[in-house]
């Protein structure tokens, strides 16, 4: 597993909670957000799945996206994504 | 003749529902999640259903989770809002108006350490919104209040409660189940963040329920698994029930308005009738009650003899809910609205639905008298009750 990269104080343009949500829907809600996204746009991703500490990284990677950073809080995450591709 | 008067247990499936699930039985046998066309139809199904019945309770599409029953929407609604919210408080509010899904799912909280209050109806099954406010405390995080009662008809003041929990930042959820399908139910005008519903109480076909959760709000699953109702539901989805509920959804939403008269007229025909008999007591609501709704409790006989002599007639009724007529027992929702014991016993429900017609009312009200009648010869209790012991046993009157 990659070293996660911890953020604070991003200002995301859209927010999309998936807090208590079964594994995969970080993934596919994560594609489903970016398809709405302008280049440049940032997502801020809530969830409290902690394989998604892996996937999301992965899977910014495999895209062309960067991924920012994560934020914690106590009970979720908080997934930075810029949308690149 | 048969008379099918218990519509509060479970109504007729419509014709038309049954053709619009047949295909997703048969020819149509696919998963909703896989890719391939007969996926793709299964999913394009489900979805179309999402929205028929989300149109019958004005919520969006997204706001609606398919279910397997109603109970298992009030279980989900209960335990996944209160875990979702235990860090913020540990309290909730039900009341003892509701169903044993809500009922039970408080007690197993309480278990869990969290603490609930039941909150007591009047006599006519009706509760106090002041009530409700007068229980919340700093650690109330949810609060629980049936829409219709099954038992007694009464229709609760929702819209009221929920503007109490939405002032204090408290979830609000309502089991909407007999009332969902036979009165108008909109849950942006009753401010409701849940509701569950049940498609077999509307002509729908059983095995099927929803709950609707507002935009925004959190939940933990009741059942784990995949992804299907959006990761919030697991198991793969009951298609043709699904595409049944949602077809009786939009029958239900084009055809109240112009049901409902009909049948209040036939329960207040019903109504006046049976109240000419003696010592025979109407239970809930005398107005706000469901259109179809008629209850009673007819003294010195019990409840269950009436129903298999009613039944041996064609006329099938209950005694309070399906599932205490079953168990023999006195209904919670009644001695909650302070009916002696003894009375309770003598519960009969008459819940009238679409199918039902004039003869028939004229029928039950020729039989009816006849069998209280007969029964009341052979009861010990047929020269009065007598004493009434601790615990609400009742002698007879020598």
């Amino acid at each position: 597993m990659k070293k996660v990269k911890f953020v604070e104080h991003i200002r995301p343009d859209v927010t999309t909670d998936i807090v208590y949500m079964m594994c995969p829907m970080h993934l596919l809600k994560l594609d489903e957000m970016m398809g709405k996204l302008q280049k440049g746009q940032i997502l801020e991703l809530l969830t409290d799945y902690d394989g998604a500490l892996e996937d999301i990284p992965e899977w910014c990677e495999k895209t062309g996206n960067e991924f920012i950073g994560v934020d914690e809080t106590d009970d979720y995450f908080k997934f930075y994504i810029r949308k690149t591709a | 003749m048969q008379c099918y008067f218990d519509h509060v247990a479970t109504t007729p499936l419509r014709p038309e529902v049954l053709e619009a699930m047949m295909p997703y039985f048969k020819e149509e046998f696919g998963n909703p999640l896989s890719i391939y066309p007969l996926g793709t139809n299964a999913r394009e199904a489900v979805e179309r259903a999402r929205e028929q019945v989300a149109g019958l309770v004005n919520a969006k599409s997204t706001e609606i989770i398919f279910t397997s029953s109603g109970a298992e929407a009030n279980n989900f609604a209960l335990r996944g809002i209160a875990f979702a919210r235990q860090h913020e408080g540990r309290h909730i509010i039900v009341s003892r108006m509701e169903h044993h899904s809500i009922l039970n799912s408080a007690r197993f909280l309480e278990k869990m350490g969290f603490t609930a209050t039941y909150l007591p109806p009047d006599r006519h099954g009706l509760i106090d919104p002041e009530a409700v406010r007068k229980a919340i405390t700093d650690e109330t995080i949810l609060i629980s209040v049936i829409h219709a009662s099954p038992e007694v008809g009464t229709i609760e003041p929702v819209r009221e409660i929920a503007a109490i929990a939405r002032e204090r930042n408290i979830t609000f959820h309502t089991d909407a189940v007999a009332s969902v399908g036979n009165i108008p139910v909109d849950v942006k005008e009753l401010g409701a963040d849940l509701l569950s519903m049940s498609a077999h109480q509307f002509n729908g076909p059983k095995g099927a329920g929803a709950l609707y959760l507002r935009e925004g709000q959190r939940i933990i699953p009741l059942i784990f698994g995949g992804i299907q109702e959006g990761g919030r539901r697991a198991g793969t989805e009951n298609v043709p029930a699904i595409v049944g509920m949602g077809r009786a959804a939009e029958i239900a939403k084009a055809e109240l308005p112009h049901r409902v008269d009909g049948i209040r007229r036939l329960r207040d025909r019903l109504i006046e009738g049976i109240m000419k008999m003696e010592a025979v007591h109407f239970t809930g609501h005398p107005e706000q009650r469901l259109p179809g709704h008629a209850s009673f409790c007819v003294e010195y006989i019990e409840g269950e003899g009436m129903l298999l002599m009613l039944a041996a007639k064609g006329i099938y009724v209950a005694s309070g809910s399906a599932c205490t007529s079953k168990a023999l027992k006195s209904s919670p929702v009644l001695l909650s609205m302070g009916i002696p014991t003894h009375v309770a016993h003598g519960s009969v429900v008459f819940t009238l639905g679409a199918d039902n017609t004039e003869e028939q009312i004229d029928y039950a009200l020729e039989e009816f008298p006849q069998v209280i009648k007969r029964l009341r010869e052979l009861s010990p209790f047929s020269k009065g009750w007598g004493d009434i012991e601790e615990g609400g046993t009742c002698i007879p009157k020598k």
